[in-house]
């Protein structure tokens, strides 16, 4: 069997799972936001449920509109924070707490390999980079979660990713993804998973896998997952005490089919508008001028991402003709960049700050755009309106386009910068 | 379960933020929700739906993120049924949780235009276009599924349990 297989096997109390099969899943750990939270909290109540399964394997953070720019943000937030506190739940973040949901939630030790998480959020696939599986729910399954612990699921397929080769300077996990991206399509692993091995793999840190697996939603997978090695039992271990089960895919493991990548000569990808596969390299995209740079999200907003950043801006300014938002992902994050001077950097070169939140991503507050203006950003998403209105235009990249672009005002690959 | 509307035709890949963009997912008055359906791709989809419409869309209806809030403006913007060439995975499932009935059929499309009139058996996966007089073969429901469809979603079925 392979990962996925396994893991699901152990959930469902089988020896042994196949594709396509439906299973009954135990829950390991759930988790909601204020976005799709209330709707859980209501429902709860509509069906007269009267506790929750397991209060300590239920996580609940505000992320996608903290602090509430409107009043009925603000509703949300009451909504779920009585349901916290009526049900008593530990693993509960408020404003200026926690920060991006699937940060806090690997930096709080709730996500451990060999485990079934489910997240009502689509980037909860982000946790397989520990060699968990985890998926992204709605809010009428969420709430049957939070009554039973339990989950149907159908064994998904999984497509092999065989990552091979050194990655040149400025060029990392965010270009692989996308360039798997253009590689696979933009719908081409719907209900599947994938699961991202090889020596390139194992060389990259636990904050680069996650870049990997937090994306695997965007070419419609189910899961995204890397098999746990040392660096994953290091992490966990600087999370939690708690004991956990290292599952790997056994060497017959069997696969929809295995695609082969060499990163060596890979240059930094951009997403172009409006689709993710819309893929080319950097040095294809001439006098691309951008009206705002966006570096932060469950994507790219952790420390290594900033750090990459704060290289490329120290000493410099951001271009007078485009300006910069930098949404550090957690709020351990943000004390991590406020100790080791990178907001310093940030604001000297003259980008704005915000708090640790979902912030512009989904188009919700923070860094909206006007008709007709272009942004390049490190999140996840350039679908038609995400950012802001439906006649912007949205780029993806990594951390280090974004900053050497925020240099010139113009999409930039950071090796040419002088 | 019979479901007859006329047919509001799209085309692929529609993803959630154009259903229901992300400013509107603060809105919790599920009425209102559905006068926004469909607002990044047709401004005009709450009136021509409103009084009951037949979803008829391309390949991978509903991808992106996990917001209900998706299914639940299409059902209050009047919408009895989506039938795609295929769904986004969480979308599918949403949509089924709240007791939006949806089908995959991959010959529909191509087949029906804007305002024919629709008549689908849900049990079977039949789909007849009264205007040209044709049936087409939808995959069928997994009896499971059908069961919370019929329940009028996971909702009713979980109360019923407790």
């Amino acid at each position: 069997m392979n990962i996925i297989e396994k893991i699901l096997s152990k959930a469902a109390g089988m020896n042994e799972v196949v594709p396509d099969q439906i299973i009954d899943a135990k829950i390991d750990y759930a988790m909601i936001n204020e976005i799709t939270g209330y709707l859980v909290a209501n429902y709860f109540r509509d069906v007269g449920a009267k506790k929750v399964w397991d209060p300590n394997r239920i996580a609940i953070i505000l992320d996608h509109t903290i602090p509430a720019p409107t009043a009925e943000a603000a509703e949300l937030h009451r909504i779920v924070r009585a349901f916290a506190r009526e049900f008593s739940i530990p693993g509960f973040y408020d404003v200026g707490r926690g920060g991006v949901c699937h940060q806090v939630m690997m930096e709080k030790g709730y996500v451990k390999p060999g485990e079934v998480i489910v997240g009502a959020d689509s980037h909860t696939v982000t946790y397989g980079s520990l060699g968990a599986f985890s998926t992204g729910i709605g809010s009428t399954e969420m709430t049957s979660v939070f009554i039973t612990g339990r989950l149907w699921f159908k064994v998904p397929r999984v497509v092999k990713i065989d990552v091979s080769g050194e990655f040149s300077k400025f060029v990392g996990a965010k270009d692989l993804f996308l360039h798997v991206a253009k590689e696979i399509g933009f719908s081409g692993a719907t209900y599947m998973g994938l699961e991202f091995g090889g020596s390139t793999v194992k060389d990259m840190s636990v904050s680069s896998r996650m870049t990997l697996c937090n994306m695997a939603i965007e070419v419609g997978a189910k899961a995204g997952i890397v098999e746990p090695d040392d660096k994953t039992t290091n992490y966990v271990k600087s999370k939690t005490s708690d004991s956990f089960t290292l599952l790997k895919s056994d060497k017959d493991a069997e696969y929809e089919r295995t695609m082969d990548i060499d990163v060596t000569n890979m240059s930094p990808q951009v997403a172009c508008p409006d689709a993710v596969d819309n893929v080319t390299t950097v040095s294809e995209l001439d006098n691309i001028e951008l009206d705002q740079i966006y570096l932060g999200s469950c994507t790219n907003g952790r420390i290594q991402d900033l750090q990459v950043a704060a290289n490329i801006l120290k000493g410099k300014k951001v271009s007078t003709r485009t300006r910069l938002i930098v949404v550090p992902a957690s709020q351990e994050i943000f004390v991590e960049a406020m100790n080791t001077g990178l907001i310093q950097t940030f604001v000297e070169a003259g980008a704005a700050i915000a708090t640790a939140s979902c912030g512009a991503c989904y188009g919700g507050h923070l860094g909206i755009l006007a008709s007709g203006e272009t942004c390049l950003s490190t999140t996840n998403r350039n679908f038609i309106g995400r950012m802001g209105d439906p006649n912007s235009k949205l780029y993806l990249s990594s951390p280090a386009v974004a900053a050497a672009s925020a240099l010139t005002g113009q999409i930039t690959d950071p090796s040419k910068l002088r | 379960m019979i479901v007859d509307a006329n047919v509001l035709k799209y085309g692929d890949d529609i993803n959630t933020d154009l259903i229901i963009p992300g400013k509107y997912l603060v809105i919790t008055d599920e009425k209102r929700l559905g006068q926004h359906a469909m607002d990044g791709i047709d401004p005009d989809f709450y009136n021509k739906s409103r009084n009951g419409s037949i979803l008829v869309v391309g390949e991978n209806f509903g991808s992106g993120s996990s917001r209900e809030q998706a299914p639940i403006s299409l059902k209050n913007a009047g919408v009895k049924c989506i039938v795609a060439k295929s769904f986004a995975r969480i979308f599918y499932r949403n949509a089924i949780n709240i007791g939006l009935p949806i089908l995959e059929c991959a010959d529909l499309w191509s087949e029906v235009r804007d305002g024919d009139t629709l008549s689908i058996v849900l049990e079977q996966g039949t789909i007849t276009n009264k205007m040209a007089s044709r049936i087409f073969q939808a995959n069928p429901l997994p009896p499971f599924i059908l069961d919370i469809i019929q329940h009028g979603g996971l909702l009713n079925k979980l109360k019923k349990s407790l």
